[in-house]
């Protein structure tokens, strides 16, 4: 292991970072702030799904297969922000060995691939009234499941190794080679002729989407995403607490182990 | 209401999904705290305080 890189202070830039890097602070503030985002997470994904599956109106096209959007493209975006969540976590621990980082995209990775799983589920159901095919090899498609597949490698990398830090390093390596995938995911639908429709909510341009499924649909991508960050964070703080678990009953085994050393010696001594 | 199945079964997917990864985060949190509090001196001298 190169110890000069270990010891040397963070970067400059990281300093910032580093601050926030403390299990402690991070525990006290996670502590003060997970109960509100639980709490308005879930309150504006029941409204969201509430509104969109009893109020919204049904689609003069689909009818109310439509009221599966409210799930599936919230879940997408998710897929998708995780995925980036997890690259920037790679980067904060690769460059700056935030502390923290490794922690929190171990943990991301789970989340991220229940959301890709729920939103590849979803989509398979949408997709058979539909389109009459639970599955095709559609472009959007394709590449949503090699993002599953990217957070399940994840996972398992990250738990390949016996020492954690090699497994979070490459675990790190894979997430950001993987964010190659998701302007595939995002630009399928225009770079390829895909079964899959083209976005109707864009960052650039109105939406082309009825403003009664609109509205639904935010709130229930906002409780989501909110969410999202509540269980995220939750498996960290606990994450946080069992590294410290660890690392006191490691502390306490070699406490042992060198009394018990000392008193083999005195009695070698004595005889 | 059309394609009522596929719906239901859409909702029932998300909400076992997502339930499992809250009521398991909650459990492994609170776990971890009891575990914690138990061994940490920190925590040993802050109760008896």
């Amino acid at each position: 292991m190169d110890t000069s890189a270990a010891l040397a202070p963070p970067p400059k830039g990281g300093r910032s970072l580093h601050r926030f890097a403390n299990p402690g602070r991070f525990l006290r503030l996670s502590g003060r702030v997970l109960p509100w985002l639980a709490v308005v997470g879930l309150v504006l994904t029941l409204f969201g799904l509430g509104w969109g599956l009893f109020f919204a109106p049904a689609d003069w096209q689909q009818g109310d297969a439509v009221r599966i959007m409210y799930i599936h493209v919230p879940t997408a975006w998710l897929a998708s922000a995780g995925y980036v969540g997890l690259a920037v976590c790679s980067v904060l621990s690769l460059v700056w060995r935030h502390p923290l980082a490794d922690l929190a995209a171990a943990e991301i990775g789970p989340v991220g691939a229940g959301a890709t799983a729920i939103c590849l589920a979803t989509g398979s159901l949408w997709g058979k009234p539909m389109w009459g095919a639970w599955w095709v090899w559609d472009a959007r498609l394709t590449s949503v499941l090699v993002l599953f597949f990217l957070y399940l490698g994840h996972i398992a990398l990250v738990r390949a190794f016996d020492s954690p830090e090699r497994g979070a390093r490459a675990g790190a390596i894979l997430a950001l080679v993987g964010a190659v995938d998701l302007p595939v995911i995002k630009f399928s639908v225009e770079w390829w002729n895909t079964l899959h429709q083209p976005a109707t909510i864009t960052l650039t341009g109105s939406p082309t989407m009825y403003v009664g499924m609109l509205w639904p649909l935010l709130f229930s991508a906002l409780g989501m995403t909110v969410g999202f960050v509540a269980i995220v964070l939750a498996r960290t703080r606990a994450a946080v607490m069992e590294r410290r678990i660890r690392g006191l009953l490691l502390a306490r085994a070699q406490q042992e182990a060198g009394a018990r050393q000392e008193t083999g010696a005195r009695l070698d001594v004595v005889a | 209401m059309t394609h009522l199945t596929y719906i239901m079964a859409a909702y029932a997917i998300a909400v076992v999904v997502a339930g499992w990864f809250a009521v398991d985060a909650g459990m492994r949190m609170g776990r971890a705290r009891r575990r914690l509090a138990a061994i940490d001196p920190r925590g040993q001298r802050e109760r008896a305080r």
